[in-house]
């Protein structure tokens, strides 16, 4: 964003306020975004093999929201409630849960390319849960593999922030060249699991890696709620001082913010949103990267918008791309997982590109 | 900003001559090396004081430590009468603002909105807030480019805007290091301008400054350091002198009266006459 804009209207040297315009834009921006999603639900669940029309989609939930609207025939009802809409909720969780992880990475490291699966943290959360399948652990029941996941993500979270700070600050180079170890090591580890588990536990598994939501069912999403609903409510209390963690960590705390609390918060939360979407769809990459870049470039960098409105375009872009990935091979499901890096791939290479070009070399 | 709870008070207006930091034999270390052996210094309320001193002699380092970012190996660190360490991160914002050698920012916020930064301490109005923005911003002459991005800005803009910032926080204690050092000749005059009127009216200003004759015009007292001790501390017509200013820089350096003015001009001793 080095666009130079109009310089202000003449200001004049008096102490008058200058005109705010950034918050028209954001307000307008999220709205658009709630509206969005409002309209792509109930298309989302019309579509598909035995497709619903909207209107009775609309009668249905109202149904059973007891506002009236009327019931559908059973098969209808079925389809609704029991297959599509969990996967729906699933996808809208898992989105919300990426993206605002992007922004919050973004955010901690002072890094604009952070991203759980760029630096390796979604593989770090991957390692917990194929561990927790393969070896057929369920003590804690559903919620055996995300709470595997949780810890496994945040032990990698805390590695990646220790080994690629330097002096207060983060390197593009280091962060990433750490991510790169870190994924051939998580790698190494969920195949040496693969290696020992058995032949229903790998086919499970390598279905899980590719990201997929086609086995979404209400248990699953009761599985992912607590970390997704916990790490999305807790997240914009800390807009502000992330704002002020821009200004580097000594500036930030000259200003009154307790780094390494708001640290120490923060990095839980990644982890506990990364490990929410790990534990049910496998590594869904580039969503945490490609929203808060998006959105950071229609309304500016203030967190303030930017980590709620990055919850709110990660759950539409994985609602569509969820969408997209059931139809456009329909009756076959490609991988949404698949998906997203298709899409989110070059996008990078272009980020990397204009960063490079910006700093002048990486050296 | 109403987000940072809980949000102490401010504190109430400091007399002039009120000690608001002071370092007591102040032992600091980075690291392993031993930076400051034993340094004492008041910063006192309506005064600018200077601290110079050849490179590595610990003037930042004495900067931070009076903004309670380094910890005492030994002695103490006293802010507002309270020891450093005493305090919280929120009641020290308020009473003591930091300008950093270099100002750096992650993402491309538009110039307003980081000078805005500094209101995040306050539990003020919006309305007040939007006042001490546009006057901080005013002063440093920063106020045409208020919706440009930061990184779209000079370095001397950029050091201009980082100030702004500083000076929206409205704390009694300033703590500015080299604020000048990429500033153009009239900048470099305006800040310390500011910064004497900051102290005119009732502010602690200190000031790493490298540009002896910026020190001798505008400080009320300068601090000189050597190698982690205080060569000199007293009003700048008192301790620059020829033979410790030659001495502490290891450079001849001539002290003279101005013509016109008599105010003291402090300039390195050249011969180029050797080189000929």
């Amino acid at each position: 964003m080095t666009v130079l804009e109009q310089p202000a209207p003449e200001a004049t040297s008096d102490a008058t306020p200058p005109s705010r315009r950034r918050p028209t834009t954001s307000r307008l921006l999220t709205t658009g975004l709630a509206v969005a999603l409002l309209v792509l639900v109930p298309v989302a669940a019309g579509i598909g093999a035995y497709p619903v029309p909207v209107g009775d989609v609309l009668a249905s939930i109202q149904h059973r929201l007891g506002l009236g609207g009327t019931e559908l025939d059973r098969v209808a009802e079925s389809v609704l409630w029991n297959v599509r809409f969990p996967r729906i909720v699933l996808a809208l969780l898992i989105g919300a849960s990426l993206g605002c992880a992007g922004a919050l990475m973004q955010g901690v490291f002072g890094n604009p390319l952070a991203e759980p699966g760029v630096i390796g943290v979604s593989s770090g959360a991957a390692v917990g849960a194929v561990g927790a399948i393969a070896l057929g652990v369920n003590f804690l029941g559903t919620w055996t593999v995300s709470v595997f996941a949780f810890v496994s993500g945040l032990a990698t979270v805390l590695l990646v922030y220790a080994m690629s700070r330097s002096g207060g600050r983060t390197e593009v180079v280091t962060l990433i060249l750490t991510g790169i170890a870190v994924n051939a090591f998580c790698g190494a580890v969920i195949g040496l699991f693969l290696f020992f588990a058995d032949t229903a536990a790998i086919q499970q598994i390598t279905f899980w890696q590719l990201g997929s939501l086609s086995q979404a069912t209400w248990p699953k999403v009761l599985a992912v709620l607590p970390c997704a609903a916990l790490g999305l409510a807790v997240a914009p209390l800390y807009a502000r001082r992330l704002d002020l963690l821009a200004l580097g960590e000594r500036p930030a705390r000259h200003l009154g913010v307790d780094v390494e609390r708001l640290r120490i918060v923060l990095v839980l939360v990644i982890a506990l949103l990364t490990a929410a979407a790990v534990s049910v769809s496998g590594i869904i990459s580039f969503v945490g990267l490609v929203v808060p870049h998006l959105l950071r470039m229609a309304a500016g960098p203030g967190h303030r918008f930017l980590v709620p409105a990055s919850a709110l375009l990660g759950a539409l872009v994985l609602l569509a791309a969820d969408l997209a990935s059931r139809t456009i091979a329909a009756p076959a499901e490609l991988p949404l997982g698949v998906l997203t890096a298709l899409l989110g791939s070059p996008f990078f290479f272009w980020l990397l590109r204009r960063t490079r070009r910006r700093q002048g070399g990486w050296a | 900003m109403r987000l940072l709870r809980p949000h102490p008070a401010p504190p109430p207006a400091a007399n002039p001559g009120d000690t608001l930091a002071e370092a007591q034999d102040l032992h600091v270390h980075l690291g392993p090396r031993p930076v400051l052996h034993g340094v004492s210094v008041p910063v006192r309320a309506g005064e600018v004081l200077a601290l110079v001193g050849p490179n590595g002699a610990g003037k930042s380092t004495l900067l931070s430590a009076l903004a309670a970012d380094l910890p005492a190996a030994e002695g103490v660190v006293r802010i507002h009468g309270r020891p450093a360490t005493d305090w919280s991160a929120g009641e020290l914002a308020l009473r003591r603002a930091v300008l950093p050698q270099s100002a750096t920012l992650s993402f491309p916020f538009p110039v307003e909105d980081v000078v805005r930064m500094g209101r995040a301490p306050h539990a003020s109005s919006p309305a007040e807030d939007d006042l001490a923005v546009a006057e901080a911003m005013a002063a440093t002459e920063v106020t045409d480019f208020a919706v440009r991005p930061f990184s779209a800005l000079s370095g001397g803009e950029r050091a201009r805007v980082a100030l702004a910032r500083v000076l929206a926080q409205r704390a009694p204690l300033l703590l500015l290091d080299e604020p000048t050092a990429a500033l153009d000749l009239r900048h470099q005059e305006l800040v310390l301008r500011l910064c004497r009127e900051r102290a005119r009216a009732g502010d602690a200003v200190v000031v790493v400054l490298h540009d002896l004759g910026l020190a001798a015009a505008y400080a009320h007292r300068v601090a000189i350091l050597r190698a982690g001790r205080v060569a000199a501390d007293g009003p700048p017509a008192e301790v620059f002198t020829e033979r410790l200013l030659s001495e502490v820089y290891d450079q001849p350096v001539e002290v003279l009266p101005h013509p016109r003015t008599g105010d003291l001009l402090v300039a390195p001793r050249r011969n180029l006459l050797t080189f000929l």
